[in-house]
């Protein structure tokens, strides 16, 4: 099976001029579809940069990066922004939403630059917004939720497009721990599914929700282990 | 082929969202917006304003040359227009006589194959004309022949021109213009009453239509005519005339000017050696010294149009800029949902256009306000609106915002999406 991500020896650096900060020293990863991995770690060791790397939102100053077999080095600009479109869903931590349009707005724009007419959009983006809870919220503007909500919002819009890989940083980094939990449980659901998921937490417990745990420090990967929900998962 | 149709469609969608953005963000930061918009606008107000002003000159001016009669030459000591220095040698010249226009008819009968129809001579002076209590000082009272309404386009109100009886006999009679008619008979017909030109009665036989007038100028509707041989002042023969002379329909203007220029040397008995003493006027004269008011009112025009579309300009590239900067975040939130550069550089374009298109609309609109005071004010302009005027209105917002938005349009386009996430 072609795994979703494959990528060896990826670095980063970024030029500061006098100093040169590597955030990422050669890491290597593969990830096969719906595995449900959480990216650990403390703060400044290279999180979201490699989210950044895996969501085609950034390109490594070296090393090789393969989506879904497809290397991403030789795509262009638009080849990398449809990418995005069609096989990635990002989930951040401080939403990100349009704060002027409404929740379906939200979540149909993803096939705006898919390019789908208006009904499908309309139609795909309230199956969404079902699928996460929010069937009865899609009039309402970002200010009129609650943070769990928005970040429902952002989790349908993520979703829309039926992508092959939804990436979270810290989705539930501005949520109180019930509503995290809240979202957690929506992740898990869209996980048994059989949806890929990759998620940066600082949070044990959080971490815990996922069957693999990688832990990033200074740039490197220094873990990389089945959590105990894995293993059940497996043994099952 | 199915590929290029499918990316037009979502050209479509992605233009349509930029519209809907826009939209918002005009609605959300409305003074921002009205005072971006506010040189666009002025400037949409000057090319208008002077478009309108152009074209009413114009018009004005075709419907005043229309009075002087289509194809009518104006023989005479004096040119039309500006003299200058040269007043003094156009004083010394000998004067026309009524005679002289005798003659030119003759000519014109001997002439065969003559491109000429008719020659009329016409004096003028002015004097004050009363009845009853009314009356008008200065009018100008115009002496010439009953074959006048040939060579002058003037229609009658009521009544009729003087008869080729009362011409020769020189019968004191008398057409009014129509404003004349208005201030001195108020709401009654004049027909048949007397009005009194230099203590002598003449008896009004009709009155012209009205003609309008052109800023003031030529107005034939204060004038009066009266025979020749009946003009309120001694020696009616021995008055400087102007002879006008009127062409064939569809002859060669540059040829019957020739014949015209033979016949009055004949008139004069120039010896070949000898150059013209006499003008000949033709209504382009007064075209050429109309042009440059034209010309001046285009170019302030123009000018003020090209600095306030300018001043705009920089205003909108500006606060495009800032709308960047500010909204940093949700570019990378659209680069990561999907959103090609081109969906972004669309986006901004689209908000820098439609701010103009606010501005020129608002322009528009001032201008049509200002157009229905200035009839107000001064009725006698013509304005004239065109259909071209709203287009060059619409095309210069456009493509003012095209200019100034392109910049941070294809900044914002050109943003590395992960470092656009991490903005806040
Ligand atoms: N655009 C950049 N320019 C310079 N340095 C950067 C840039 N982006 C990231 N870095 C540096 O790279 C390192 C890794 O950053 P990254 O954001 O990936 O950390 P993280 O693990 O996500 O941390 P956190 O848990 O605080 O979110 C940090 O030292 C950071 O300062
Ligand atoms: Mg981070």
């Amino acid at each position: 099976m072609t795994p979703v991500i494959d990528i060896r020896d990826v670095w980063k650096t970024y030029d500061l001029g006098e100093t040169k900060v590597h955030a990422l020293r050669g890491v290597s990863l593969q990830i096969m579809p719906n595995e449900y991995v959480a990216i650990m770690g403390p703060s400044g060791s290279g999180k979201s940069t490699l989210m950044n790397m895996l969501g085609c939102l950034d390109t490594p100053t070296s090393g090789h990066y393969e989506f879904k077999g497809q290397n991403v080095a030789d795509m262009s600009d638009n080849e990398l922004a449809r990418v995005r479109n069609k096989e990635l869903g990002f989930v951040f931590q401080s939403f990100n939403l349009l704060a002027r349009s409404t929740t379906l707005r939200n979540v149909e724009l993803p096939l705006v630059y898919a390019g789908l007419d208006p009904e499908e959009r309309r139609e795909r983006a309230m199956k969404a917004c079902e699928q996460v809870g929010l069937g009865n919220r899609w009039k309402h503007r970002p200010n009129e939720l609650s943070g769990g909500q928005r970040q429902r919002v952002a989790i349908a819009r993520a979703l829309v497009n039926d992508p092959s890989l939804i990436l979270a940083d810290e989705p539930t980094g501005n949520l109180d721990s019930k509503t995290g939990q809240e979202i957690m449980a929506l992740l898990e659901e869209l996980h048994m599914k059989g949806n890929t998921i990759v998620l940066v937490t600082h949070e044990d417990d959080i971490a815990a929700h996922a069957h693999r745990k990688i832990r990033l420090f200074d740039g490197q990967v220094v873990e990389d282990s089945i959590t105990d929900r894995g293993m059940q998962h497996k043994s099952r | 082929m199915k590929h290029t149709f499918r990316e037009l469609l979502r050209f479509r969608y992605e233009l349509y969202e930029s519209l809907r953005i826009a939209v918002e963000q005009v609605l959300q930061h409305k003074t921002r917006a009205a005072l971006t918009a506010l040189g666009v606008m002025i400037g949409v107000l000057a090319v208008s304003l002077m478009g309108t002003a152009v074209a009413g000159i114009d018009k004005g001016f075709n419907d005043s040359l229309a009075m002087f009669g289509k194809d009518v030459f104006y023989v005479g000591r004096w040119p039309w227009g500006n003299v200058g220095d040269e007043w003094r040698t156009y004083r010394m010249r000998p004067q026309f006589r009524f005679d002289d226009a005798v003659r030119v008819n003759e000519i014109i009968s001997q002439t065969p194959n003559s491109l000429l129809e008719l020659a009329v001579s016409r004096d003028e002076r002015h004097r004050r004309v009363r009845f009853g209590n009314n009356s008008v000082e200065g009018v100008q009272i115009v002496g010439t022949s009953h074959t006048y309404p040939q060579v002058s386009p003037a229609e009658m109100k009521e009544g009729r021109f003087f008869s080729e009886h009362e011409d020769v006999s020189g019968i004191r009679v008398v057409v009014l213009g129509h404003d004349i008619a208005d201030v001195l008979f108020p709401g009654v017909s004049p027909i048949g009453k007397s009005v009194i030109i230099r203590n002598q009665p003449f008896e009004v036989v009709g009155v012209f239509a009205r003609q309008g007038e052109f800023l003031g100028l030529f107005s034939l509707d204060e004038m009066v005519a009266v025979p020749q041989k009946a003009s309120p002042s001694a020696r009616w023969d021995r008055r400087d005339v102007q002879i006008m002379i009127k062409m064939r329909e569809g002859a060669n203007k540059n040829l019957a000017m020739q014949e015209i220029e033979g016949a009055i040397r004949r008139v004069r008995g120039l010896m070949p050696e000898f150059p013209n003493d006499f003008e000949i006027n033709r209504t382009e004269l007064i075209e050429a010294e109309l042009g440059p008011v034209k010309k001046g009112v285009t170019m302030a025009g123009i000018f003020i149009t090209g600095l306030s579309l300018f001043v705009g300009a920089i205003g909108i590239m500006n606060i495009t800029f800032v709308a960047v900067r500010e909204r940093t975040k949700e570019i990378g939130t659209r680069r990561a949902i999907g959103a090609p550069r081109r969906a972004i550089l669309t986006q901004f374009l689209v908000e820098a256009v439609f701010i103009c298109l606010i501005g020129g609309a608002v322009g528009l609109v001032f201008t049509f306000i200002i157009q229905e005071m200035f009839k107000n004010i001064m009725p006698a302009f013509p304005l004239v609106f065109s259909w071209d005027l709203l287009f060059i209105a619409v095309m210069a917002s456009v493509i003012t915002g095209i200019l100034s938005g392109f910049a941070p349009a294809w900044t914002a386009a050109r943003l590395d999406p992960a470092e656009a996430l991490r903005h806040d």
